[in-house]
């Protein structure tokens, strides 16, 4: 059926509540039928207004929202079949499990037995069968979630809208919920779509990940492709992962060009698609932390390492599988080395020691 | 803590402790000085109403000041029987009426307003202020007022009409101050989550917010009926011929020199009790059969 599709399509929207600023300014976006789209960003870059206005709660100033192929905007959310689950959950704390789960059947006039069984069916799927008369103040977090979920699921939505549906849960709780998340979506074979201010979550869940500042999109690809290959400095900060260094662009030879920097022999990156480098440009660079070794100093580079920046050791924490060591490599900005567990304690460093700082000249990736 | 202790030099010790620790397993003796000053706040409180009760269930010989002459029911009987008395049975039966219309209308403005009061709007605080206003006005004054209004416009004063507006000058304010407080406790997420549940607006108030807010507007409605049920200041110019209860035990006190009046006390204490107990009953009935439907 056409009319199924839950494809999503924003063009040109744009809010503001102040008429002055712009909260979403000029977003355009295609979201996949079925997709698992994570939007995430710091608060008040305009995710959740964005949700908002797909889900109906808020109309876009300027601008399209497309569902399925239908201009949606000024309709009601039930006319767009999609179904938000709140932040909080907003759970009507005066039903029970199942007649929460039976609201939206019930405000359409369906008779008492009808969507009661209805709402078992679905109270089934979450698992929630010994819980259907519990009022939602004596459930656990995880369990409050699931009857929003299923709350939600029922009114049959073509797209599923989560505002941070984690945030409430502590921190185990949320990467079991998470799957659980990702669970109902595969089973529910709808269009979810999250938003989320953990980059954990975002990569872990989406297929689509959306990285937004300030009302715009940086950037917005697949889990993978945002977090190993950053657009520019901000998405590489905000990802994390990734050390960045600036500085003026030295010579460009060929297929690569080296970058200025305290180091003697200077930075040297491969172009790729960024072609257009000239002599003296100002060059933001990422690499990735675990791409990173550490060498003692008079020692050889590995091999492919043409760049070897000499460092203090600041600070050294155990992560576990890893070793986040943090250095002074470059004056303004953060580096870091993820050193592996067994790489690092065969020769461990402690604070002070000098060492030097390289990676392979083919992992380097210039930003815009 | 020990360890702190151990660590502390001995010829300390002992004076500390002595300074500051109380009697072991007592109370300290502000305890007695406070709980002595709230047995007299409990027996001003009460005493004086408690003599009325007592002295009600004399007997024929029974006088207005103790001692008791006896005990019988005799007092109450005579309250409804004798006409001497005034006009007990009437005017209780209006107070009752004029109580309840006062209620649903104090109830039904106040959510009203709660509902408008929920977003900023043009005005908002003049309308707050204005409502404040009519709180501290005097009473009597207001009463006096409107009374004259009626006068004024060729109306007659009635306990239906010019009373009950006199009334619902003193008891929409504190039912809506009230219901600000109830609403301050409702989160709009609610609203939202029905809306996107596809409930319209009615549906949201009847089936959310209306079962939601249920146990403040039984509060409402408590604060409605006790405030108009003895009322005085504002209805004294306003009811006009026909007196309503407060009005009938005042000018009794002026006339009646038997223990009558205070049977009419007795019985009036007893249907404001009856009144709290049933709006304190609904509360927890309403979170008592939440609570079983959730266990059943």
């Amino acid at each position: 059926m056409k009319k199924d599709r839950g494809d999503i399509e924003l063009a040109g929207v744009c809010k503001s509540f102040d008429g002055v600023t712009n909260v979403v300014d000029g977003v355009n976006l295609r979201i996949a039928d079925g997709a698992y789209c994570c939007f995430i960003g710091p608060s008040g870059c305009g995710k959740t207004t964005i949700l908002r206005m797909i889900a109906g709660h808020e109309d876009p100033t300027a601008g399209e929202i497309v569902i399925g192929g239908q201009n949606v905007v000024g309709l009601a959310p039930v006319q767009r079949r999609t179904a938000m689950m709140f932040q909080s959950y907003a759970l009507f704390p005066h039903l029970t499990v199942r007649e929460n789960i039976a609201f939206a059947l019930r405000v359409r006039g369906q008779s008492k037995a009808d969507r009661l069984r209805a709402a078992d069916a679905m109270i089934e799927k979450v698992r929630l069968t010994q819980f259907a008369d519990r009022l939602p103040a004596q459930l656990s977090g995880g369990q409050q979630q699931r009857v929003a979920l299923a709350r939600a699921a029922i009114t049959e939505p073509r797209v599923l809208l989560l505002d941070e549906p984690l945030s409430a849960l502590d921190e185990q709780l949320r990467v079991q919920m998470r799957q659980e998340l990702r669970r109902m979506q595969q089973e529910l074979g709808i269009t979810f779509i999250h938003v989320t201010h953990t980059q954990l979550e975002a990569i872990a869940l989406a297929d689509l990940v959306v990285v937004m500042e300030q009302g715009k999109i940086k950037q917005a690809g697949a889990a993978r492709d945002v977090y190993a290959h950053p657009h520019d400095r901000y998405v590489a900060e905000f990802m994390g992962g990734q050390n960045v260094l600036s500085g003026r662009v030295e010579k460009v030879n060929g297929a690569s060009f080296t970058l200025a920097q305290a180091a003697p022999s200077g930075i040297e990156v491969p172009l790729q698609a960024r072609a257009n480098v000239s002599v003296g440009d100002k060059v933001d660079i990422a690499v990735r932390r675990d791409d990173v070794a550490l060498v003692r100093p008079g020692r050889d580079l590995p091999p492919g390492c043409t760049t070897s920046l000499p460092s203090r050791v600041l600070a050294i924490e155990y992560q576990g599988y890893f070793v986040k060591v943090m250095l002074d490599t470059v004056p303004d900005d953060e580096f870091v080395a993820y050193v592996p567990e067994k790489t690092f304690f065969a020769d461990p460093f402690t604070v002070g020691d000098v060492v030097m700082a390289t990676w392979a000249t083919g992992s380097a990736l210039p930003l815009a | 803590m020990s360890a702190v202790l151990a660590d502390m030099p001995e010829t300390v010790a002992p004076a500390t402790s002595k300074a500051i620790a109380p009697s072991r397993g007592g109370r300290p003796w502000t305890f007695y000085v406070l709980a002595a000053l709230f047995t007299l706040y409990v027996i001003a409180l009460y005493g004086p109403m408690f003599c009325i009760y007592v002295l009600s269930f004399q007997d024929i010989r029974g006088g207005l000041v103790f001692p008791m002459k006896g005990h019988s029911m005799h007092w109450f009987v005579d309250l409804f029987t004798q006409v001497r008395t005034g006009d007990v049975k009437g005017s209780f039966d209006r107070s009752i009426k004029l109580a309840v219309i006062v209620t649903v209308i104090t109830v039904v403005v106040s959510f009203l307003a709660g509902l408008g009061f929920r977003k900023r709007f043009r005005g908002d605080t003049f309308v707050f202020y204005m409502m404040i206003g009519s709180l501290v006005a005097p009473g009597l004054v207001l009463g006096l007022g409107t009374g004259l209004l009626f006068q004024a416009l060729g109306l007659n004063a009635s306990w239906y009409s010019s009373a009950l507006g006199a009334q619902l000058s003193w008891t929409l304010p504190f039912g809506v101050l009230v219901m600000f407080a109830v609403m301050s406790r409702f989160n709009h997420v609610w609203e939202e989550a029905a809306y996107d549940l596809g409930a319209s607006r009615w549906q949201s108030i009847r089936l959310v917010m209306i079962p939601v807010l249920a146990p403040g507007l039984v509060a409402v409605a408590l604060f409605g009926f006790t405030l108009s049920y003895d009322e005085f200041a504002r209805s004294l110019q306003t009811a006009g011929s026909l007196n309503t209860l407060p009005l009938e035990i005042w000018s009794m006190t002026l006339n009646v020199t038997s223990p009558s009046l205070y049977a009419l006390g007795t019985v009036t204490t007893i249907v404001s009790f009856v009144v709290i107990g049933a709006s304190l009953g609904s509360i927890v009935l309403i979170q008592k059969k939440r609570g079983s439907s959730a266990k059943g």
